[in-house]
Parts: C-alpha cells; structure tokens; sequence
C-alpha cells in the first residue's frame, strides 16, 4: 500500500485519476482504518486530504457557511458562529463516537462511508446541505441527499471526492434539531434517528421545514410529506401528529437484534416530532 | 513496500522512525519507538487505551497512520511524569484506587489531562461524556470519575 498526502485539490483529482478505482480518500480515518484492519476493504492507495489547507477551514460563503472536508467534530464544535446557527448538525456531529473519534472524524467521511445510520447525514440533509465535488471533469455542486445511494454507496464518479459541505443562509428564526435513539446514552449505532430544520414567521407559524430520517430505510430519507404536515401550523397537536405519520409511513426500516421494524417506525416518529419541537423552541429564541 | 520516513516531536522531543504505510501511530509508538505506555485494547477506535494527543487533540492512535504523524507534536502518557514526580492525575489516580489491572490507566490518564487542559472545572457529567470512550473492564468507573474530578480541584488551587 501507498500513502499521499497532497497539499491540493488538483494534486488528490490526479492521483485518484491515476489509481483507477484502488485509491480510496482518507478524512479522519475512523471508518476506513478500521474497515482496512477488519480486512473488509484492501486500498493499494491511500490519499489523505488533511494537508490541503483549504479543507481543513470553516468559512462565511454568502451568508452560509462553507466547511472543509477535512475539519473534525472537535473543531466545529469550538465554532461558536457555526453552532449558533446550525445547533442540530453540530449536536448530530457530535454525537459520532467518542472524543477521541471527534478528534478526526468529518462530515464528508461520515456522508462517503454511506451507513444508514449515519448520525450528521439526516442533519445535513435537513439543513439541504449541498457537497462540493472535485473530480476529472471539474467541479460540481451536488445535495447531500444525492450522495448515499445505498448502504456502504455513493453517487460519486470514479475519481471524484468531496472538498466542503456547504451550508446555506439561515433566515431569521429558524432553527434545527437531531434526535436518535441507541440503547444507551453514548457510543452507540442508532436505531431511528431524525433531524428537522425549520423557518417561523413573526407569528410563529411554521413557512419552511425540512424533516430527514436515519437507520429506517437502505438510505438517508428526506420526507416531504412531513413538511407539509408542518407548514402553516404552529406545531400543535395535530400537526405533530400528522408530522409522525408522515415519518411512520414513509420508514422502511430493516428487522434486526437492535430493533424491529414497528418498533422503528414508531420511534421514528416519535423523535421526529421531539425534534420538531426543540427546533421550534430553538427558532423562537432567536428570534 | 518502501518505507516511510517521519519527522515529528514526542513529549516535547524531536522524533524519527521509519514506518510501512499501513502501519498505525500505536504501533510506530510501541513498536518502533519502544514508548510502551500507550496499550493497544481493540484496535478499532472503541476503549481509548491507545489514547494519544496528536497538536493538542485527543486521539485514538489505533485508528491514525504513523504516516500521519509527519510534523505533529504527539503526546502520550510517557509524557505526563515529571522525572520521578508524578502528574497531580497520576497522584490522584493512586490515591483514588482508580486502576486494578491498569491496561485502561495510560489512555485514562492522557484522556483526562487532555480534559482538564481544556476545561480545568468540569463538572462529574462533563468528565463522563469526554470518558464515554474510555473503557474499564475493572474499576467501575466511579473511581475513576472521582480521581479526575479531585485532581481537577488540586489543580484550581494550585
Ligand atoms: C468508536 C467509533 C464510534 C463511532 N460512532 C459513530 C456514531 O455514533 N455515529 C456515526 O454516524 N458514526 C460513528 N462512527 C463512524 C465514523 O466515525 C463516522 O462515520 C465518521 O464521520 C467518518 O469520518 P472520517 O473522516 O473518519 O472518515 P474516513 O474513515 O476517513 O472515511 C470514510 C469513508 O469515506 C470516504 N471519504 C472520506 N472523506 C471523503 C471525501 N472528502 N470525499 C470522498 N470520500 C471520502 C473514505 O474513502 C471512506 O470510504 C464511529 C466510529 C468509531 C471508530
Ligand atoms: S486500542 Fe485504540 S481505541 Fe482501543
Ligand atoms: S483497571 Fe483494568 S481495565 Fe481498567
């Protein structure tokens, strides 16, 4: 095995291109090191990106934010502009492994790796998210949505990665939230999860939502019928209960020793509508 | 395979090794630098016993290539001691029975120093959360916990 580390963009394009499918990018290493040890994957090239200064920064970008590929849990999280704003992906984040984990771990590897229950992927989605691509032919901007296309799959061409996640411009009283649920309170693989970014009005009534759900389907699940069950109202009961049902419905997950099938559905709707209410608590005290 | 060269600085000193690509941080540490301290327990990230900081960030060394450490400041738990006198966390580590078979303590120890540098008055669910991925098959924890909380108020007052 080889191990690069370019100091450029072009320079991680060029290997890539010149590794033809056996080079596989290094972020924080926390899912690819472990998965090389279990003998699950075998890389002859590894590119780390790390030392590429332009992905190790979190940056203002017309109103939103741009981050790098490379920034860790550990750094975002001492990002306080960030957290103010986005306060349900930097839990969501924050919630991958333990302190040694979030020493290395980032979105983008959490988004490449493509497991279902990725914690900061419904967050990220919710927040509609939008990765940056580098590869041969350029660059292209692509939703996070697009990017899981399946368990351990993505929608990337051979010879492209991610350079930054970018997050939009917040509108004034809006907030976001991200729940899951794991049989103990760290280190754990979610079971159901949820993530809900959502927009009031000065009245309080709800004018943008976007719900997104972890571990209950082969991927990542933008559910659009739980924003309509959430536009127009200013979550009461009826909404809530609507917004579960949506959630319910559209959950499609798997039965296995860490939960059945109803019993996911359920909690997904259920962390779906607690999530809802803590980004509504949070968009009103910004307001 | 060729073998990788890397400059880095251990516990403040200037360190050199030859590496294999594939090979991680606690093995370089152990094997090639003879710095026995940091202990291998599962090698996929999960029980902190490996704990090392790499530029003032708590790391699992299991799950980071030596290669990496090219130009880094490293710190493990060799580090903590000062000659013969121990690290107030060391001190309290002892006095608190907070070690049995003591494969966890070095990764506890730098874990906690790493901590307390961070947030020098932690309150006891702090300390549980940043330790969440610390794992003791022996002492329960509460020991543990309370070594790190009293080493924190010897450390205010000093
Ligand atoms: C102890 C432990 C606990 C964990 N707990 C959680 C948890 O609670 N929740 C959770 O969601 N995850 C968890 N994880 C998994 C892992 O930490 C996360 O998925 C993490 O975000 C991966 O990021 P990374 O930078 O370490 O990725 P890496 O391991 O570097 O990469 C992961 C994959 O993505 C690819 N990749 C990385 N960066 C890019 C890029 N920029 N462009 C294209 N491809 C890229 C890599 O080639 C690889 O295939 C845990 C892991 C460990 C070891
Ligand atoms: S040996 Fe590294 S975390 Fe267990
Ligand atoms: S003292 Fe034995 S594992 Fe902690």
């Amino acid at each position: 095995m080889q191990y690069l580390a370019p100091t450029s963009v072009d320079e991680v394009v060029a290997a890539l291109a010149q590794a033809d499918g056996r080079a596989r990018v290094l972020a924080g290493g926390t899912d690819l090191l472990v998965q090389m040890k279990s003998d699950m994957i075998a890389p002859d090239i590894l590119v780390d990106i790390k030392r590429i200064p332009e992905l190790r920064e979190i940056t203002r970008e017309g109103g939103g934010w741009r981050i790098g590929a490379a920034v860790s849990g550990a750094e975002f999280n001492e990002h306080a502009d960030i957290c103010a704003d986005w306060p349900g992906l930097a839990e969501a984040f924050d919630l991958i492994g333990s302190t040694q984990v979030q020493g290395r771990c980032t979105l983008a590897g959490n988004l490449c790796n493509a497991s279902p229950a990725a914690d900061s992927v419904p967050a990220m989605v919710a927040a509609d998210a939008v990765a940056r691509v580098a590869g041969p032919n350029g660059t292209r901007d692509v939703p996070v949505v697009d990017i899981p296309v399946g368990p351990g799959k993505t929608s990337l061409a051979a010879g492209e990665f991610i350079t930054s996640i970018f997050l939009p411009a917040r509108a004034p009283r809006s907030a976001d939230a991200y729940l899951r649920f794991i049989p103990r309170t760290e280190m754990d693989i979610a079971v159901a999860s949820a993530g809900v970014s959502l927009t009031l009005d000065d009245d309080g009534s709800c004018v943008a939502a976007r719900v997104a759900l972890g571990a209950v389907a082969p991927t990542v699940l933008l559910v659009e019928k739980a924003t309509a069950a959430l536009i127009g109202t200013r979550l009461e009961g009826a909404a809530l209960a609507a917004l579960a049902q949506a959630c319910e419905s559209a959950a499609t997950p798997i039965d296995d020793k860490r939960g059945t099938v109803e019993f996911r559905k359920q909690v997904v709707g259920v962390l779906a509508r607690r999530a809802a209410r803590v980004a509504q608590n949070r968009a009103e005290e910004r307001a | 395979m060729s073998k990788i060269h890397v400059k880095t600085r251990i516990n403040g000193e200037a360190a050199e090794f030859l590496c294999e690509p594939d090979e991680t941080l606690l093995e370089a540490l152990r094997d090639r630098l003879h710095l026995t301290g940091t202990k291998e327990g599962c090698g996929s990230g999960d029980c902190g016993a490996c704990s090392v900081t790499v530029n003032g960030r708590l790391v699992a060394s299991c799950l980071m290539l030596a290669a990496e450490a090219e130009g880094a400041e490293i710190g493990t738990i060799e580090g903590l001691a000062k000659g013969a006198e121990l690290d107030v966390l060391q001190r309290k580590f002892v006095e608190h029975a907070a070690l049995q078979c003591g494969i966890c303590t070095p990764g506890f120890l730098v874990a906690s120093k790493a901590l307390l540098e961070k947030n020098p008055d932690p309150t006891e669910e702090e300390v549980r959360y940043w330790l969440a991925g610390n794992l003791c098959r022996c002492t329960g924890y509460d020991k543990i916990i309370r070594a790190v909380l009293d080493a924190a108020a010897e450390m205010r007052r000093a």
